[in-house]
């Protein structure tokens, strides 16, 4: 556990200033809501003419007019977008950072198994991925109640619970690859981030590449289909499920047999 | 009982060589110096014995195991300081060093405390902030507070100054006294000398030479170089102190090229002149070799200490020559 303490307090402030950017803009968001509802013709007449545009984000099956509608565009995006950045960030950091700054040797050289090592860093991640998500829910439950409006708690759940399974996803696979590097590969970790982003979006757009979203996570956190079938896509999230099982084994297995040098 | 023991431990990076079939073993006790130029494979070795890498053959066994099996065991009683001691940024020392004691599930807090007395290192300081000096100091505190059996250590001295070089060594040698084994890697043969009893001389990854400090200083050899119009009577006055009974003169290097093993014992090694200028190492009796010169009419000469190069190149070319 002295590591976890220690990586927990080493990026605190890290931690802070992403969940603080992400829970004020849920919060913005939301407190511009009962203003747009009362444009809600004209909104949904503009968001629904732009062509492919409107079904690449799921706005030809969301109202607008409704706090879910709006919820699951809005505020889906914030927290869909930046939590992913946010687990490929600390994913993809967390060990090849150890060699990248040289601190490896340091830290492999006392009596604890790698094993071990690579499971108190990535229990870290995923502290830090929960921490996260549960202020993002608490700061929209708190100012969807301020604006006088009510949640489909339902949905709602589950659009958090797809978000948190696709941070999930994608710290795993980042988590895998830094243990794989020898550098920093925080290029990388991001830039898979966005492709996995646009790879639905290209999804939505055409028929023909609907298996896309069995490939990204941003397939089954699609907030269109939650909300409107309430339910997640089984098949999706078992995809998105042994990915990151499957990230998770690779890191182990790579880590224990890696070379420092 | 031996603490250290490798047997034909070779490592390659892909083709490039790490080491190759070094076999060396450490008692108990020992204090064991570990020379060698840079680059020839020491930090190999190291990262070989603290389970950092996998050797592509052989074996390394610290207190007769292995440290792919038992890396916990052997890690609780080692201690190790790297090459380069880096930590994480935006910590302070005191962080780091608790970090280190609490990874060992120990409070070392006191012996910390008293470390970083002696070697002059402030806990308070941001590891950002640590000059290469500082940084050494912490990674000394961190392989020395929890007082182990065994000591590991990567050039120690680098980005010391003198002083704390010499603080660190005393400590060494009170560990040492307690019973503690110590192995050092140094580029600096005097340094080595001045604290090590027996010591393993490593070149281009292979073991050279290993043996006690003593039998090693034996090849301390000095660079001479004298500016004399009479070359050829050089060479004759050489050749007399060497083999009195000899006529014929020193010739240059060429002749000397098969006298590379230390079992040679032809004090002259490396002869080449140009001009009315001769250079050669001497490994013997300065005296005699003085006393033999004063025939010659020599008009400056120097007397240096040959760089570690130097010897390696002259000294240690023969596998297990020692």
């Amino acid at each position: 556990m002295t590591l976890l303490k220690f990586e927990l307090k080493r990026s605190r402030i890290s931690l802070a200033v992403w969940t603080a950017a992400i829970a004020s803009l849920l919060l913005i968001c939301l407190i511009i809501f009962p203003d747009m509802k009362g444009q809600v013709n004209e909104l949904n007449a503009a968001f629904s003419s732009m062509g492919s545009f409107t079904e690449a984000f799921g706005m030809d099956r969301l109202n607008f007019g409704e706090l879910m509608g709006f919820y699951g565009l809005e505020c889906g995006n914030i927290l869909g977008i930046g939590g992913a950045f946010f687990a490929a960030y600390i994913g993809v950091s967390s060990l090849a950072g150890e060699e990248k700054n040289r601190t490896a040797e340091y830290l492999l050289t006392h009596p604890v198994s790698r094993t071990r090592i690579v499971a108190e860093k990535l229990f870290g991640i995923f502290c830090q991925i929960l921490i996260l998500n549960a202020v993002s829910m608490l700061t929209s439950i708190v100012v969807v109640q301020a604006i006088g409006e009510e949640l489909q708690m339902k949905e709602f759940l589950l659009l958090h619970a797809a978000y948190l399974l696709l941070q999930s996803e994608i710290a795993a696979v980042c988590f895998a690859i830094s243990a794989v590097l020898r550098k920093s590969g925080i290029g990388a970790g991001l830039g898979l981030a966005a492709i996995l982003y646009f790879l639905n979006i290209i999804a939505n757009l055409t028929e023909d590449a609907e298996w896309l979203k069995y490939i990204t996570p941003f397939g089954y956190a699609e907030a269109a289909d939650i909300i409107t079938e309430s339910t997640i896509n089984p098949a999706m999230a078992a995809v998105g499920a042994c990915v990151t099982i499957a990230g998770i084994a690779a890191a182990f297995f790579v880590y224990e047999r890696k070379d420092i040098y | 009982m031996e603490v250290i023991k490798t047997d034909q431990l070779t490592k390659y990076y892909g083709k490039a060589r790490g080491i190759i079939d070094l076999s060396f073993s450490v008692e108990e006790g020992e204090f064991f110096g570990f020379i060698g130029p840079n680059g020839a494979g020491k930090s190999t070795t190291i990262r070989l014995l603290m389970g950092l890498m996998r050797a592509t053959s052989g074996s390394a066994l610290i207190y007769g195991m292995n440290i792919g099996d038992n890396k916990k065991k052997i890690l609780e009683n080692t201690g190790y300081i790297p090459s380069e001691a880096m930590f994480y940024p935006g910590t302070t020392v005191s962080e780091i060093l608790k970090l280190s004691a609490g990874l060992r599930h120990m409070d070392c807090s006191a012996e910390a405390r008293r470390l970083c007395e002696r070697l002059q290192l402030d806990p308070g300081k941001k590891t950002d902030e640590l000059s290469l000096g500082n940084r050494k100091k912490t990674a000394i505190v961190c392989a020395l507070q929890h007082r182990p059996g065994l000591y590991i250590f990567d050039e120690p001295t680098s980005g010391l100054d003198p002083l704390i070089q010499k603080e660190f060594f005393e400590i060494l040698q009170e560990r040492n006294a307690e019973g503690a084994t110590i192995f050092l890697s140094s580029h600096i043969l005097s340094e080595v000398q001045r604290w090590c009893s027996r010591a393993a001389v490593i070149r281009e990854g292979r073991l050279a030479a290993c043996g006690h400090i003593t039998e090693l200083a034996g090849t301390r050899a000095k660079r001479i170089s004298i500016v004399c119009p009479d070359m050829h009577g050089l060479r004759e006055a050489l050749q007399r102190i060497i083999s009195p009974n000899s006529r014929s003169p020193v010739q240059d290097i060429l002749s000397v090229h098969n006298s590379n093993s230390i079992r040679d014992k032809s004090p002259v090694r490396d002869f080449r002149s140009e001009g009315n200028t001769a250079s050669f190492l001497w490994q013997g009796d300065i005296k005699k070799l003085l006393d033999g010169l004063s025939q010659v009419p020599y008009t400056d000469i120097s007397v240096t200490e040959p760089d570690l190069n130097e010897i390696f190149m002259h000294f240690y070319e023969q596998e297990g020559s020692l």
